[in-house]
């Protein structure tokens, strides 16, 4: 027995860390997934929104447990229980503005994240199922915020979820069946929100937190991209390390913690000045209670929504169902999924590849903006149209990929990344 | 990589100037400044005395409107119905069936800033004008077919409907409302009655989010540390990369 003891790993250091670490891999992992982790030492302005999306993602889970304290999930109080948030509980007023405008930003900067992705084809070979878990986030990401704004219980919430819920009454056959499912009641009621609430606070973000993790894990796994597209797992020194990376620590969490007040900076002008973001962040009809007679004026979801709202709006109903336009939405983050083989470039990162590659993704950038604007308005004048051609161009960008991406001309890669920032 | 956003932001100013849109009657600018507590003491009052006996603010206590705007508590008990305590919440004289007195009841304020806009509880107030077709004689430039009455008349007078012409779609003329003018002066002038009403819209502002005032003054040294951390991180990050070749 004594001499089992004796045998316990000696390696592993004595004190309170040598005794954690015999019996679970702290400093080990510290090793390998921070302080030894070696990231390319070429990360520009883009490669700092992967960390404020982790950012984001605790500011959403300690704010929303604050907020959890306060509300009440049913038809008859959720209203009156956020107002008593605003202004009764303390601070309750600052939880409720880190929480809905930390929704806003976190869409804004995982857009951004997508954006470098496809900038520097962080999808490309072996990076495929990061990219897949990152679509899996930014799904489960766009079910979350959407429930969550249904719980304040104003008129917006309560139109915008009639409009989203009643997208399923147009699959065929089960439609009708699969909304009051959905539902749990004939309408929108105290059925949906609660059980909007269980996914929202419970089951929603543990599976976002899973998915985080894997998320993170397979990053650890491949190795980051970089600027440049290239392995730098290639060229190692003496140690086995590789020379054109630095530890993840200190080098990127202090870089990161730079971004960091950046961001903080635009967060809380945001919170302080201006939270509702002239009714982008928190819209207007919202402080009116749920009214089921009174439908807002113009029935408009969430900015980050509009973009796909628009394309709904774009598809004309035909064989007497609006399901198509259903399916175009659902298509437009399905096709996501499939980027990493679409793109047929034989290199990655922009600054390598041709002109009709760019050319692309500035349509594809503007096009979407531009559906944004769309489903923000009233589906009457120019929008209509304009939602229709950005539609095209939106599928365009990735359904063409494969014969743009091969036809692109490209230009030599380097062996070893180009500086750093 | 320059051209690229050159070309984006080309196209969005393309995109963004066919927002403009074609509107009603537009808003008057309130010009309120939820900063200026006598403004906020002076539409409480006003509030109280014209408006609370209809409409509730059932979110705001009288308590803290009192400690907010500086009400001192001896005054404070001229503001409340006589059977309130400070704690309550500030309600309305109306019993729950006042429905059939207006054809609707007369709805809670509290938010009203935050749902319309305070240039609109502005211009509202300043919208009334005669219409013998509505049951209380004057209609709303803002709010067409209001069902409440002009409670201010006696301050502000009554006002008369102009209308301009307008080309519909098929080209033809059509009178259509735009604006109203003062027919019977009231017992302000106008001047003073529009500050009487910015009160009230500054007051209203304050009720649909009572630390707005607070949240502000506080974000200046929010976004002052901020600043400070800024420079330190970005010192720290090039401190720790003098290395990094």
């Amino acid at each position: 027995m004594a001499a089992a003891q004796e045998q316990a790993d000696t390696t592993k250091g004595g004190g309170l860390i040598g005794w954690i670490d015999q019996r679970f891999p702290m400093t080990a992992l510290w090793k390998s997934q921070v302080a030894e982790y070696y990231a390319p030492k070429n990360f520009n302005f883009w490669y700092y929104f992967g960390s404020l999306a982790l950012l984001i993602l605790v500011n959403q889970l300690v704010t929303g447990i604050f907020l959890t304290m306060n509300y009440r999930p049913s038809s008859a109080e959720a209203f009156a229980s956020v107002e008593y948030i605003m202004r009764d509980v303390d601070w309750g007023w600052l939880i409720r503005y880190l929480h809905s405008t930390g929704a806003s930003a976190f869409f804004i900067v995982v857009y951004l994240h997508m954006f470098r992705a496809l900038l520097y084809g962080s999808h490309r070979k072996p990076r495929e199922l990061l990219w897949i878990f990152g679509c899996l986030i930014f799904v489960l990401l766009m079910a979350e915020a959407f429930m969550g704004y249904v719980l304040p219980w104003g008129n917006m919430s309560y139109w915008g979820a009639q409009v989203i819920v009643s997208l399923f009454s147009s699959v065929p056959v089960i439609g009708q069946g699969l909304v009051e499912w959905i539902r749990g009641d004939y309408y929108i009621a105290d059925a949906t929100l609660n059980r909007f609430f269980a996914f929202h606070v419970a089951a929603l973000p543990l599976a976002l937190v899973f998915l985080v993790i894997a998320h993170l894990m397979a990053l650890h796994e491949v190795g980051s991209n970089n600027p440049d597209g290239i392995e730098i797992k290639k060229y190692k020194d003496a140690d086995g390390h590789p020379l054109d990376g630095i530890p993840f620590h200190p080098y990127y969490t202090v870089k990161d913690l730079f971004g960091v007040a950046g961001f903080l900076l635009l967060f809380c002008g945001v919170i302080f000045f201006a939270p509702t973001f002239g009714g982008l962040f928190l819209e207007s009809p919202n402080f009116e209670p749920a009214n089921v007679l009174q439908t807002p004026p113009h029935i408009a979801p969430v900015w980050y929504f509009t973009p796909y709202y628009a394309m709904l709006r774009a598809v004309p109903s035909f064989a007497g169902t609006q399901f198509w336009g259903v399916l175009v939405m659902g298509a437009s983050i399905i096709v996501l999924f499939f980027v990493p083989w679409l793109d047929r470039s034989p290199v990655r990162s922009i600054r390598y590849r041709g002109p009709i590659y760019k050319i692309m993704l500035a349509i594809f950038v503007v096009s979407f903006i531009t559906l944004g604007i769309c489903g923000l308005k009233p589906p009457s004048g120019i929008y209509p149209l304009l939602a229709k051609v950005c539609t095209v161009l939106y599928f365009a960008f990735f359904l063409l990929m494969p014969w743009y991406t091969k036809l692109d001309s490209v230009k030599p890669v380097p062996e070893r990344v180009t500086g750093h920032a | 990589m320059l051209r690229i956003w050159v070309l984006i932001t080309a196209a969005l100013i393309c995109a963004g100037s066919a927002v403009a849109e074609e509107g009603e009657i537009a808003l008057f600018e309130s010009g309120t400044d939820i900063n200026n507590t006598e403004s906020l003491q002076r539409g409480a009052r006003n509030f109280m005395n014209y408006c609370s006996g209809c409409h509730s603010l059932k979110f705001l206590r009288y308590n803290r409107m009192a400690a907010d705007l500086k009400i001192p508590e001896a005054e404070l008990a001229a503001l409340m119905f006589t059977s309130d305590k400070p704690f309550d919440a500030i309600n309305s004289a109306m019993p729950p069936d006042a429905e059939g007195w207006f054809g609707r009841q007369p709805p809670d304020l509290s938010l009203i800033a935050r749902a319309r806009g305070v240039d609109y509880v502005y211009s509202f107030l300043k919208g009334f004008y005669v219409d013998k077709t509505r049951p209380w004689g004057v209609n709303n430039l803002f709010l067409p077919a209001a069902a409440m009455p002009h409670v201010l008349q006696e301050r502000q007078g009554l006002q008369k409907p102009v209308y301009k012409n307008k080309l519909d779609e098929h080209g033809s003329a059509r009178m259509v409302l735009d604006g109203a003018q003062l027919m019977t002066p009231g017992a302000l002038k106008p001047e003073e009655y529009d500050q009487f009403v910015r009160d009230i819209a500054n007051f209203l502002d304050y009720a649909g989010e009572p630390v707005k005032s607070k949240r502000q003054s506080m974000g200046v040294f929010v976004t002052l540390f901020l600043l400070v951390f800024f420079v330190f991180a970005y010192l720290l990050k090039k401190e720790y990369w003098k290395d990094v070749h």
